[in-house]
Order: C-alpha cells, then sequence, then structure tokens
C-alpha cells in the first residue's frame, strides 16, 4: 500500500492488519520512552487547508513517536477564497523529499489529485477531504469499537455487530469511510438520519436506513450508535428547520440512552455539539466510547504510517 | 478560384459520384471530370458540419483559444460554420462586439464564425441586451443566448422570447435552476454520493426546460435548448413537440458518450456543465437524435488552459474539447450502431442546425449550384486521440480512446481548408 | 536443493532443557530474571525453557515470561516488503534492574540482537542482559555474543538455517539448506 486515500482502499487483511499494529503502537504509547526508531529519516509533511487542530496534532504526534521529521504547512485558501494552488503547494513540498504528504483538504477528491497528479512521489495519507472520506478516522473508530467489544481481538473484524450511524450522512466524510470499512470488516450498518441528509447513493451500500431514530433504537439490537456532528450551515441551507427540531427528532438524548442496549457503545467523531445531535449525558454515559476514540487517533495513525512508510518498494 | 473535381464520393443517399467544384459553388455532379481530379474513393461527401454552440473565447480569454485556433479546429473537425458563444470579455452583448467576431472569423478564413449576442447585460440575467442592435449589425445575429448561464427569471425570459420574434431571432438556453445547482459539482446520483462532490440534480435542468417550453407556447415564440443532458429532458422535450410548441434542441457529443462515472479519477478533464449524467441518461439522448426529437449535435467546445484543469476537482473550470471529434462520436452514434444513417448525419450536423440559425450557404444539400461547403470524411478508417488537436487547449477528454471516421478533406466556399487531414492554409 | 538436517526433535529438546538449567545455574536461580523471546521462534523457544524453569523453581509462567517484537527496530525496514509488527509484552514488574535474557532461535549477523537491546532500552534499565540461542551459526557483523548456545554450527555464508518447531511448524528440527 502507498497511499490511503479512502476506506475503499483497504482490504478486510490491510484493515485488521493496521488495527492489530496498532494494538502495538499503544503499548508504546504506554510506556515511559514513546518513540520508535522505524522512520528515522523520514519527513511526513501535514498540509491542512482546513483547520483541524485535533487531526492535525494527532498526525504530529503519530509521526514523531516514530521519529519521522514532521513539517506542518497551514496552507492560505479556502473553497471561498482561492489561495495557493495545490500543484504549487505539493511541488514545494516535494523539494523538500517529503516522504508522506497527510493532508486535509476542503474540496473532495483533493487526496486522490495529489496522490495520482504526479506532483509529489511521497505517500499521501488523506486526513479528510471535503464531503469526500475520512479513512483513518474510521480506522482509528474500528479499532475502539473492536477493543470495547472484545479486549483480545488481535486479527478479529467486526464481524456481525450492529453499528447506527445517525447525523448529517450527506456530508459527513466520517459517515462515507464508516460505512465501507464497518462493511469490510463485517459489521451491519444502520444509517439514520432526516430524509434532506441521507443519499439513495449510501443508503444502497447500508444494511437498513431509517428517517427515524426512535424505530431503529426500538427495532435493532445496536452494538454501537455513532453520532455525527451537525453543522449550523446546513441548517441555513434548509436541510432541516432549527436546532431544537434536530435535537428533539435525531438526538441522542437520555430517553433514547436508557432505551439503547445495556451494551451499545456511543461514539462520536468529535467535536460534539453537545446538547444538539447528543446530550451531555449520553456523551458521558458509562457506555460511551468517546473519549477512546480521541485516546486511539495516535496509535491508528502511527499504524498507518507504519505500513505505509516503513517498508520499502514491494 | 479553384476548379476541381472530387471523383467517386458516396453521398448521403448511398450514391458514388463525382462532385465538380468552380468558383465556389457546386457546378456538376455526375460522371464529369472538371479542373483537378482528387481521389474521393471510399469518403463520404457531405455538407459542410455547422456547429451550433462554439466557445471560441476571443475577445478576453486568448489564452485558451482564438478566432484562429479555434477556426482551425473547426475546419479539421468538417466544419464549414460555427456559432461563437456570447460568454467573452467584454460579452457579446453589443453590436460593436458580435461584429468584431465577425471580422476576426471572416480575417481567419477557415469558417464562417457567426456570432451569438447576449441576452441580457454582461450575461447578468437583469436587463436585456441590445439584441435589436446585434440582429441589425454587420454579424446579422439571430441566435441569443447567455450560455455558461441560465436565463433564470421567468419575466426576462418571456419578454426575450417575444421581442426576437420582432426581428426572427431565438433564444438559445442554457437550462440551469441556479439555486438549485449552487456548488454544484456534478450529476447528482450514486457517484456524487460516493466521491463527496456536491450533486447536480436532472430537475434543475428539466424543470427550466418545461418552463420555457411553455413560456415559448404561451408568447408564441421558437425556442432552442442547448446541451439537453437528461432522460427527463427528453421527454419534456418529445412532449413539447407533439404539442405544437416550436422548439428545437442540440446535444453534446461527450453527452451522447460519456457518463458521470468518468468522474471517479476526480481528473477536472471531465468536469462540464452540463454535467454528464448516468448510462440511462445516454440512451435516452441518443435515441431522442436518431428519432428527431433532438435536432442537432453541438459540440459546446470549451477551451481552457492548463492551470483551469491542472487542480483539485472543486476548483477546476467546467467545459471540454469537442471540435475535432463531434463527428467521430456522431459516426458512432447513427452509423456504426446501426440504428441510423448518413442522411440523419446530415440532418444533426449540418441542415439542421443552419436552418436554425437561418445561416445562409450552410447546412445546403450537395447539389448543382449550392455553395461549396463539403465535408469529405473516411468512415472506416480510426483514430487514437493522443492530444487537443489544433486547439489552443489540451482539455481533451476523450484521450486515449479510439474514435471511429476520419476527417479527410474539408472544403469551404469552393477552398480547401483541410486536405488529406491537414491544414490547407 | 540439498537438505540436511543438524537438530532433530530430541536434540531440540535436550538443548532447550541444558540452556534452561544453565540461565538457573549462571543467574543463581529466578530471582530478578526474566527471559524474552524474540518473535517468531524465539518466543517458542522462550516459552520452552521457561516451561522447564518452572518444572523446577517455584514460579509461576506469567512472572517470568515475556516477548519483545524488535520489527520496529530493525535497520532494514527500508530494504524490504513492510512486515507485519509481532506482540510485545513484558511482564508486569517491568526489566529495571532484572536480568533480561534474551532468546532467539538463530543467531548470526547479529542484527536482530542489536535491534532487541535498543527495544530493550526503551523498555527501561535492566541490571545485566544475557543472550541465549538454539543455533549459533557465525558470520557476525557487529560485535554480539551468546551466552547460552544450543549448538554452534560452522555454515557457509549462503547456506540456509531452518529452524522449525511444533508450535509454529509440522515437526521439531534444525535443517541447513543449501
Amino acid at each position: 500500500m502507498k497511499h490511503l486515500l479512502s476506506a475503499n482502499d483497504l482490504t478486510r487483511e490491510n484493515a485488521i492488519e493496521i488495527l492489530d499494529t496498532a494494538i502495538e503502537m499503544a503499548g508504546v504509547n504506554d510506556r515511559e520512552i514513546k518513540k520508535l526508531p522505524t522512520l528515522r529519516g523520514k519527513t511526513v509533511v501535514n498540509l491542512f487547508f482546513e483547520d483541524s487542530t485535533r487531526t492535525r496534532i494527532s498526525f504530529e504526534v503519530a509521526a514523531k513517536r516514530l521519529s519521522a521529521d514532521v513539517i506542518n504547512f497551514a496552507a492560505k485558501g479556502s473553497s471561498v477564497s482561492k489561495g495557493e494552488s495545490l500543484k504549487d503547494t505539493a511541488q514545494t513540498l516535494e523539494a523538500m523529499g517529503a516522504d508522506a504528504v497527510v493532508i486535509r483538504h476542503y474540496a473532495s477528491g483533493a487526496a486522490h489529485t495529489l496522490a495520482h497528479s504526479g506532483w509529489v512521489n511521497g505517500s499521501v495519507i488523506n486526513a479528510g477531504d471535503g464531503t469526500h472520506e475520512h479513512p483513518s478516522q474510521a480506522l482509528l473508530d474500528a479499532f475502539t469499537l473492536r477493543k470495547a467489544v472484545n479486549q483480545d481481538a488481535a486479527g478479529a473484524g467486526l464481524d456481525g455487530l450492529s453499528v447506527a450511524i445517525v447525523g448529517d450522512i450527506a456530508h459527513s466524510r466520517v459517515a462515507r469511510s464508516n460505512l465501507t470499512l464497518l462493511k469490510t470488516l463485517g459489521a451491519k450498518v444502520h444509517l439514520v438520519a432526516p430524509a434532506t441528509l441521507l443519499p439513495k447513493g449510501l443508503t444502497d451500500k447500508a444494511d437498513s436506513y431509517s428517517y427515524s431514530l426512535d424505530e431503529t433504537i426500538d427495532s435493532v439490537d445496536l452494538d454501537a450508535i455513532m453520532m455525527l456532528r451537525v453543522q449550523s450551515e446546513r441548517m441555513n441551507a434548509s436541510f432541516f428547520p432549527s436546532e431544537r427540531e434536530y435535537a428533539r427528532i435525531w438526538g441522542l438524548n437520555q430517553d433514547r440512552l436508557a432505551r439503547l442496549g445495556e451494551n451499545t457503545f456511543i461514539m462520536h467523531p468529535g467535536p460534539m455539539n453537545r446538547g444538539l445531535e447528543i446530550d451531555a449525558r449520553s456523551a458521558d454515559s458509562r457506555r460511551s466510547l468517546i473519549l477512546d476514540q480521541v485516546a486511539n487517533g495516535v496509535s491508528i495513525r502511527m499504524a498507518i504510517m507504519y505500513h505505509l512508510l516503513a517498508g520499502g518498494a514491494e | 478560384m479553384s476548379k476541381f473535381t472530387l471523383v467517386g464520393a458516396t453521398l448521403a443517399d448511398g450514391t458514388v459520384a463525382n462532385i465538380s467544384v468552380a468558383d465556389s459553388r457546386i457546378t456538376a455532379i455526375g460522371n464529369q471530370v472538371e479542373g483537378e481530379a482528387i481521389e474521393a474513393n471510399g469518403l463520404v461527401a457531405l455538407p459542410g458540419f455547422v456547429d451550433f454552440h462554439t466557445h471560441l473565447r476571443e475577445p478576453g480569454f486568448e489564452q485558451s483559444e482564438t478566432v484562429l485556433t479555434g477556426s482551425r479546429a473547426a475546419a479539421l473537425g468538417g466544419y464549414t460554420a460555427v456559432h461563437a458563444m456570447a460568454n467573452t470579455h467584454p460579452v457579446a452583448d453589443t453590436a460593436g462586439v458580435v461584429e468584431q467576431v465577425k471580422a476576426l472569423g471572416d480575417e481567419a478564413g477557415y469558417v464562417q464564425v457567426q456570432p451569438i449576442g447576449a441576452v441580457t447585460v454582461g450575461l447578468e440575467g437583469k436587463q436585456l441586451a441590445e439584441l435589436g442592435a446585434m440582429a441589425q449589425s454587420k454579424a446579422k445575429v439571430t441566435v441569443f443566448s447567455d450560455d455558461g448561464k441560465c436565463v433564470s427569471d421567468p419575466l426576462l425570459m418571456r419578454r426575450a422570447l417575444a421581442y426576437v420574434k420582432s426581428f426572427g431571432g431565438v433564444i438559445a438556453q442554457h437550462a440551469q435552476e441556479p439555486r438549485l445547482t449552487e456548488n454544484s459539482q456534478m450529476h447528482e446520483g450514486k457517484v456524487s454520493t460516493e466521491l463527496g462532490l456536491a450533486g447536480w440534480p436532472a430537475v434543475a435542468e428539466e424543470s427550466i426546460i418545461a418552463r420555457d417550453v411553455l413560456l415559448a407556447e404561451a408568447v408564441g415564440s421558437r425556442i432552442h435548448i442547448c446541451h439537453l443532458s437528461t432522460a427527463g429532458s427528453v421527454e419534456i422535450v418529445r412532449w413539447a413537440k407533439a404539442r405544437g410548441i416550436q422548439v428545437t434542441a442540440e446535444v453534446t457529443p461527450h453527452h451522447l458518450l460519456l457518463t458521470d462515472e468518468s468522474a471517479r479519477g476526480y481528473d477536472p478533464v471531465f468536469k462540464v456543465n452540463p454535467p454528464l449524467r448516468t448510462a440511462a441518461d445516454v440512451l435516452a439522448l441518443r435515441e431522442a437524435l436518431i428519432d428527431g426529437t433532438i435536432d442537432i449535435v453541438a459540440t459546446d467546445h470549451a477551451p481552457h488552459p492548463a492551470e483551469a484543469k491542472d487542480c483539485e476537482w472543486s476548483a477546476a473550470a467546467f467545459g471540454m474539447l469537442g471540435l475535432e471529434t463531434a463527428a467521430s462520436i456522431a459516426q458512432e452514434v447513427l452509423i456504426d450502431s446501426g440504428l441510423s444513417d448518413w442522411q440523419r448525419f446530415t440532418e444533426v450536423m449540418s441542415t439542421n442546425p443552419a436552418k436554425i440559425s437561418g445561416l445562409e450557404g450552410q447546412g445546403e444539400s450537395l447539389a448543382v449550384g449550392s455553395v461549396a461547403n463539403i465535408a469529405l470524411i473516411d468512415p472506416q478508417s480510426s483514430r487514437k486521440i493522443t492530444d487537443g488537436g489544433a486547439s489552443k487547449s489540451d482539455n481533451q477528454p476523450y484521450r486515449g480512446l479510439t474514435l471511429p471516421g476520419t476527417v479527410i478533406h474539408t472544403i469551404y466556399r469552393g477552398e480547401f481548408t483541410v486536405r488529406d487531414s491537414k491544414l490547407a492554409k | 536443493m540439498e537438505t540436511r538436517t543438524v537438530l532433530s526433535a530430541s536434540d531440540i529438546d535436550r538443548a532447550v532443557t541444558r540452556i534452561a538449567h544453565e540461565i538457573l545455574e549462571s543467574n543463581h536461580g529466578v530471582s530478578d530474571l526474566v527471559i524474552l523471546g524474540i518473535p517468531t521462534r524465539g518466543a517458542v523457544l522462550a516459552k520452552r525453557i521457561v516451561s522447564v524453569i518452572t518444572r523446577n523453581e517455584n514460579v509461576e509462567e506469567s512472572q517470568l515470561l515475556g516477548q519483545l517484537d524488535i520489527t520496529m527496530y530493525r535497520d532494514d525496514l527500508a530494504l524490504n516488503p513492510t512486515r507485519p509488527v509481532g506482540v510485545t509484552h513484558i511482564p508486569n514488574d517491568g526489566i529495571d534492574d532484572k536480568v533480561v535474557v534474551l532468546v532467539d532461535d538463530v543467531l548470526f549477523s547479529g542484527r536482530t540482537i542489536r535491534a532487541a537491546l535498543d527495544a530493550l532500552n526503551d523498555f527501561g534499565r535492566p541490571k545485566a542482559v544475557q543472550l541465549a540461542v538454539l543455533v549459533d551459526r557465525g558470520h557476525r557483523e557487529l560485535p554480539i555474543r551468546a551466552d547460552f548456545v544450543g549448538k554452534n554450527l560452522p555454515t557457509a555464508r549462503e547456506e540456509r538455517i531452518r529452524v522449525h518447531l511444533t508450535e509454529s511448524d509440522e515437526q521439531n528440527q534444525v535443517v541447513i539448506e543449501g
């Protein structure tokens, strides 16, 4: 594997290998000296066209723990004001001798374009492109869930588990990557959203979909429920009328928490809008894996970098 | 003036004859050989093609194309006339600009360049441009279009449809409901959802077409619909024609061949407006072209400089080249498919577009006394597309594909503009 | 290809038993002892050695036995396709001030042991590090030697030593291919 652009790039074997490696990386993160010499001499560039301090720091710490040199490049420009072109920026990085580029970009497909344009020779890791994919998030979610349901999980997938993804499916790169990877690992996926945010192209890939969170909670035996962040700009574009209505119909609250099974884990890719898609009691409940998700980010990103960068040519 | 005879050419109806040309007109069709004898055995001789929808980019965007380079590409594609779209800079919304474009076309001399005038000032959709002044100018504009943008205001559209009746003009509508396509990147469907690219719903096109055919009916005016791209649009036009509404419609070569699956590699060369649709839409467009619902094939040749395409998808410009490949795709759809014939090919590539704009001396059947605008193609050969050809730009969506048929000669007003597939001057 | 058996199943058993006793003898028992196998076959041998020790001494396997994956410390990662990462497990008391006995199947260039020493360094500061191997075939590229050796086996550099252990292979034997 040279690039990680999409959850579709991962076979079941690849994915499980990365999850298993992440177990060992988590061991490294638990010890006093949290450093491996594995990527000594390699240069990893964090190329962020979109602000995301947590994701950038997670990749930065991961690269540093593997002894890579890290360059953070916050590129100017946005979908509104075109700034630096991706091509020029990429060629600058190439001149610096980047072995890998971790890219976050507001345009869907930007990571793909970077990997296949010939502008850079190194590996490309997609750290979120527009409303397309965020594969490292899906891997860390799978890692977190696998660990939660089965502590001794090396070699295992997520076979037979049932996971609901709830919220702005249409615009969520996390939902796309998770849908694909969860299916690859053998889980059943149920999508829940208002009809304005649930496109057919994705419902076709899911095991079921519903416009009612209550119906899903009552009819499906869920092992986990993933709540997606709702952006207020969606409300302004009339995808739903108000935050209050959204929270009432599609938010995870105390009442719905009580009706979920005792063994249903609660997940959220962060950052949360407490009180909108998830209330504080659900987010902080005993069954919440939200802090584990944050904690596992570095281990999974170390595992990804190991698989992409450590080996020589096949 | 040259005098020559094309020997042994096959006409659209299948007959084989010699065609003699002198003083810019066809002088004889039969067994005669007059002047220089030019072997045309195995070649199909058709009236020179007329493109109804060409972006020549001059004035204003000469880094993409000029009237000269676009004219050359057109000649190589078998065209003897092109209609130059109005979205230049300055916009072709005054008599001065359209006359300038026509003069540049005459100077280049490869094809007849017929300017299209903007419907509204600056293509802004707010105020009618001086349509009458453009019609009465030396450019004799008959077709008006804000192409690239939709005349979305229904009142303005109604007025424009009515106003152009005063001088026999026609509005060519770019059907795209702007609110339904804000930030849209590609056809809305399974592929756009997977790729995370903002969708461009079919209904954004269909709703405007439905509105405008009804407006045309109410006003008693002609209307032309640019680049139909969906099966639903075909249904509406079919319905409108059956009802007796004076509507004509065009389809681009790329909408007859390519689908939204092309976007999967995020290569912006496939980013185009209207977007590439599904295989079912392609099928419906092909059927409509054959059964007469769609009247013409128009290229929407839209050159862009490398930097407009060498970037991430959402930052890239819309549009693709088309002049040098259109005849090949029309051949594939009409002839090689076994579903139609060269007479229909002639209608959609030459006769009908000339008729819609009332272009004199173009789209005439090959007959004694007609202006000698002739395209000769070798339908048996095929060619691999490797570059952007004579265009100044390189946004070639068919790169790597092998397309059937080759334009061998193009004769414009009795003179070779292309001979043996090469520019003759 | 010529294959010749150099250690039979019973040769291996005897070597493991002898190494176990030598480790006990030279360290005066099991206090402060940690035995770390290097995956894959070093870990199998370490487990066998520890099972001999637990038969003779009053100690639990879990107090004594661990394994140390050195993949991420290798100096030849970039020369080969990506290797799967093995499991590392250190007994609960850690390795600080312990005598760590590293166990591997074959000692050859010494580079694996160099990597293992680097890895150990990141886990703590042992009192001493010793090395036990089933076969020492020579051709060292680093100043490293084994403390406990099952069999010294002079080989030609191009020959290959294959260690088969029933935990991961069909049978117990060591063969030379050349």
